[in-house]
């Protein structure tokens, strides 16, 4: 099979199938003569991009700003609180019950409160983003620790390795695929975080745009907005997943053939 | 040769009186009873017996991963109260870490034991080629740079064998380290773990359930019973060495075997 070929079997199928919703997305409203204020189709939604373009592409960046310094902040803590869950059972009994109570929580309920701390803007979203991803990241990294192979805890203890030596040397390589694993799905809970906040109390964003576009009943611009969360959100996505297979290949060995 | 002059007919390891209980749904299960048996420096010894015999949590207490419940193992003057970094351990499967090289898996009790630890950053070239050096000694050349999950099964036993050696260990404990394996590549390990020993001559405890592996290389061989395991018989192999996979069919070979065998039979309850 020649590479274009493979490539072609790859990306056929996911692009057929959006070319496709599109298609009937766009018939369907023209047959249907839905107006553009309750439902715009993909061409209005795409002249919509097209004219806002400038206040498009300002929030959405303030969206990525935000998100991805809640990610950043979500990845040190994260790692850190996973690391010393997975290696003490003590800090793993007194924390586990806070944690997921705090995760029950919905994050919506807490940005009035970021808002009467922090103010409107900037900082609740990123808030809001850290407090949303925190969660998978820790447990996650302590799950990795704490399903450690006894076998490979007694190669490392016949050698006389102290606790501390069996975690630097196979605790973290061990919950490394782990924490590449809770990246992904954190950078986008971050992302959905990060709108939310936006959403209820911000003056800039993609969250604030569609907020204040669905105000004006701009709908085609709204439909923009959701357009570029859902793109950014895949970006973020796939940006993560490509780091995760760099640094993790020998997690994926099926898939990777000899020296690759 | 034996370290420090010592008399070769020392007793180097010695399992006194050794019974290990574990706890099993609360209650204590016995593993192993009353098991006294004493190792030669540079002596080849061999447990064997049926599956589940104990043998296993016995070699555990020599290498410091289980203490006894009675009894005592003491190797050189002191008794074991924990791991020793003189002693280098294989088990049934290679375990060998696959984000790691092979190269880097071998060198692994190096940056972990005394006194390699302290010195590993300055001599990491000279560990490297002893490493490779040894791994050629196990025709594992040119797969020093392969990751585990890219070499057979066998390949990673003989890894696994070098990480076991790659400390200069005394005592070398193996547990059926190759059990796993088809018998074309074990009968093949069997003559690479025979060409070791008779060069550097460490102190082998290997525990099998595989009489012919047992005859093969051991200088002793004792024999477990079933659960609760205990010592049946002491068999010593004078086979002369190095001894060739045409050997196990010589008719002295066959006799060792079907004595032993007998044993196992009467070790039954």
């Amino acid at each position: 099979m020649t590479g274009l070929q493979r490539a072609a079997r790859e990306w056929l199928p996911p692009a057929g199938v959006i070319v496709a919703a599109l298609l009937a997305w766009e018939l369907g409203v023209r047959a249907l003569r839905v107006p553009d204020y309750i439902l715009p189709g993909p061409i209005a939604t795409w002249q919509a991009i097209w004219q806002w373009h400038r206040a498009i592409w300002f929030n959405a960046a303030q969206t990525l700003y935000t998100t991805l310094a809640g990610f950043a902040l979500a990845l040190a803590g994260g790692m850190g609180l996973g690391l010393a869950i997975g290696y003490s059972t003590l800090v793993y009994r007194a924390l586990y019950p806070l944690l997921v109570a705090f995760n029950s929580v919905p994050k919506v309920a807490i940005v009035p409160v970021l808002v009467i701390w922090f103010g409107i803007g900037t900082v609740p979203a990123i808030a809001t983003a850290f407090l949303i991803s925190f969660f998978p990241i820790v447990v996650n990294v302590a799950t990795g620790l704490a399903t450690l192979e006894p076998e490979w805890q007694d190669v490392l203890r016949s050698l006389g390795a102290s606790r501390w030596d069996i975690f630097r040397k196979i605790g973290i390589p061990r919950s490394l695929p782990y924490f590449f694993a809770s990246m992904k799905v954190a950078v986008t809970l971050a992302f959905v975080g990060a709108v939310i906040a936006e959403t209820v109390a911000s003056n800039r964003g993609i969250g604030y745009l569609m907020l204040s576009a669905s105000a004006r009943f701009e709908v085609p611009l709204v439909f923009a907005g959701l357009v570029v969360v859902a793109l950014m959100g895949v970006v973020l996505f796939a940006a993560f997943s490509i780091v995760e297979r760099r640094l993790t290949g020998w997690a994926y060995r099926g898939q990777v053939g000899i020296g690759a | 040769m034996p370290a420090g002059g010592r008399p070769a007919d020392e007793a180097f390891v010695r399992f006194e009186g050794v019974t290990l209980d574990y706890a099993h749904d609360g209650r204590a299960v016995r593993a192993v009873e009353d098991i006294s048996l004493s190792v030669r420096r540079g002596e080849f010894v061999v447990i064997a017996g049926p599956s589940g015999c104990g043998k296993t949590t016995l070699l555990k207490t020599a290498a410091g991963l289980v203490r006894p419940t009675r009894g005592e193992v003491r190797v050189g003057a002191a008794a074991v109260a924990g791991p020793l970094k003189i002693v280098g351990m294989a088990f049934q499967n290679p375990i060998l870490l696959p984000w790691r090289r092979t190269l880097d898996n071998v060198l692994l009790p190096l940056e972990i034991v005394a006194p390699y630890r302290e010195r590993y950053r300055r001599e990491q070239a000279a560990y490297a080629a002893r490493a490779r050096e040894l791994l050629a000694a196990v025709g594992l050349a040119g797969f020093e740079d392969r990751f585990p999950w890219q070499i057979s099964g066998g390949q990673q036993q003989r890894a696994s064998l070098c990480r076991a050696l790659i400390h200069q260990p005394e005592l070398l404990l193996l547990d059926e380290p190759f059990g796993a394996l088809d018998a074309f590549t074990r009968e093949d390990l069997w003559q690479v773990l025979q060409t070791l020993w008779m060069e550097r001559r460490f102190t082998v405890i290997l525990v099998t359930h595989d009489l012919r592996e047992a005859i093969f290389l051991a200088d002793t061989v004792y024999v477990m019973s079933a659960r609760p395991g205990r010592l049946v018989s002491r068999t010593p192999v004078d086979l002369p060495r190095p001894r060739t996979l045409e050997d196990t069919f010589t008719p002295a070979f066959t006799a060792t075997y079907h004595a032993i065998r007998r044993q196992v039979g009467e070790g039954r309850p």
